[in-house]
């Protein structure tokens, strides 16, 4: 899975592909647990949409501006346009609901 | 596919099942719907599993408990059980990707997950002020006003934990004394950053972007509120039952499965271990303890059938 920074994150959402940012850190044990939920899940929107991570602990710009308060957040993406958000550990069924969102 | 031993969840209870089983050389399968660890992964610091005279970070030792596991040869995959059906001796499992499993002998470890508040607001701002895992989101506080919900082991250390980053930790809690372990309570009170409302139970969160203001009642009647960035609700924990046969195991009011001293439940070849179990006491090293139990059981069970 790709990971994304503060400084290529609006070119990176910009993209007409739909794209999900996992914000995540390494200290955080609910963001390890919902990791390989979300890499299978890269795999199986290949295509379709994009998923990134953010580590919140290199890039505090980009978590600053979305007012993230909490770990794991993923934010969807379409067009530059934010299309919603989802916070904690939640299960594979809920992230499929959020990416479709936006297919 | 069929295996001998099935084993659902991978906290501490799980993982110390799958080393037993996998020790023991069983036909087994550990399934986990996330990271192995399960609650430890929220858990800051833990001074109480021996063992550790240091004390260890949650995250460390769930990784240690599975390192140890897959030395050897811990047989475990990535899934979500959905269902299970336990009425004939052959136990079948369903996973939310179609797949089914089947078992001779079940193990239950689904653990639990932190218990909501249930007021006004709650749902709303999550991830914009209102947390259940403190070790996840305190960095996010840093020099801010926080609270915290609760008076248990979880809510009292988590609030030392907050102070590293925020200004000032207010402690809320419905009765006049904590819960919490004495030494646990002792490093609060003399942490000065930490206050405490005694009495009090919050009916509701408010503000625009982001947490701004709680609504507190006292047990007198009298309402009160309370400026805070974020609320930190460590209240206890619910079971993860949504996948079992509840009536079939007998489950308590709280939906918990109760189990005899061996960790049997109700249905003959179904163990229950960890904090899914009826008890009192949900600490890492009894989940750890019942996890071995429960795979002695499993054994006793399967040598009885054949």
């Amino acid at each position: 899975m790709q990971s994304v920074n503060d400084a290529d994150f609006d070119s990176v959402i910009a993209s007409d592909t739909p794209c999900l940012i996992d914000f995540w850190a390494p200290w955080c044990g609910p963001c390890k647990a919902i990791g390989p939920v979300v890499e299978a899940l890269a795999d199986e929107y290949k295509g379709r949409a994009t998923i990134y991570k953010m580590n919140v602990d290199d890039n505090p710009a980009t978590p600053g501006k979305f007012g993230i308060r909490a770990i794991p957040t993923l934010i969807l993406f379409k067009s530059g346009e934010k299309v919603d958000q989802i916070t904690g550990a939640v299960g594979k069924a809920q992230l499929i609901d959020l990416i479709e969102k936006a297919l | 596919m069929h295996h001998t031993l099935i084993i659902v969840g991978g906290g501490p209870a799980g993982l110390t099942a799958g080393l037993y089983a996998a020790r023991a050389r069983m036909d087994h399968l550990l399934i986990e719907k996330g990271a192995e660890g399960g609650q430890v992964l929220l858990t800051d610091w833990i001074d109480n599993y021996p063992g550790f005279p240091e004390g260890i970070s949650g995250f460390e030792l769930a990784e240690r408990m599975t390192a140890q596991a897959k030395r050897f040869e811990l047989n475990s995959m990535f899934g979500n059980v959905v269902s299970m059906d336990l009425s004939a001796p052959l136990k079948r499992l369903e996973l939310d990707n179609g797949d089914s499993l089947s078992c001779n002998a079940l193990i239950i470890c689904t653990g639990a997950r932190p218990r909501a508040l249930g007021v006004p607001g709650e749902k709303e701002f999550v991830g914009k002020g209102v947390s259940y895992c403190a070790t996840c989101d305190a960095p996010f506080y840093r020099n801010l006003h926080v609270a915290v919900v609760g008076g248990g082991n979880t809510a009292i250390q988590e609030a030392g934990h907050l102070t590293k980053f925020a200004d000032k930790v207010t402690v809320i809690h419905r009765r006049d004394e904590l819960r919490a372990t004495k030494i646990v309570q002792e490093k609060a009170f003399a942490n000065k950053k930490i206050d405490f409302i005694w009495n009090s139970t919050v009916t509701g969160i408010e503000g625009k972007d982001g947490v701004e203001q709680l609504r507190l009642l006292d047990t007198s009647g009298k309402e009160s509120t309370l400026n805070v960035e974020g609320i930190f609700v460590l209240i206890g924990v619910l079971p993860n039952n949504e996948m079992l046969p509840l009536t079939d195991l007998k489950a308590d009011e709280g939906g918990f499965i109760p189990t005899d001293c061996e960790t049997r439940t109700a249905i003959p070849g179904v163990m229950a271990a960890g904090d899914i179990r009826s008890k009192e006491v949900r600490q890492v090293v009894n989940a750890a303890g019942e996890g071995a139990t429960a795979v002695l059981a499993a054994e006793n069970y399967l040598t009885n059938l054949s």
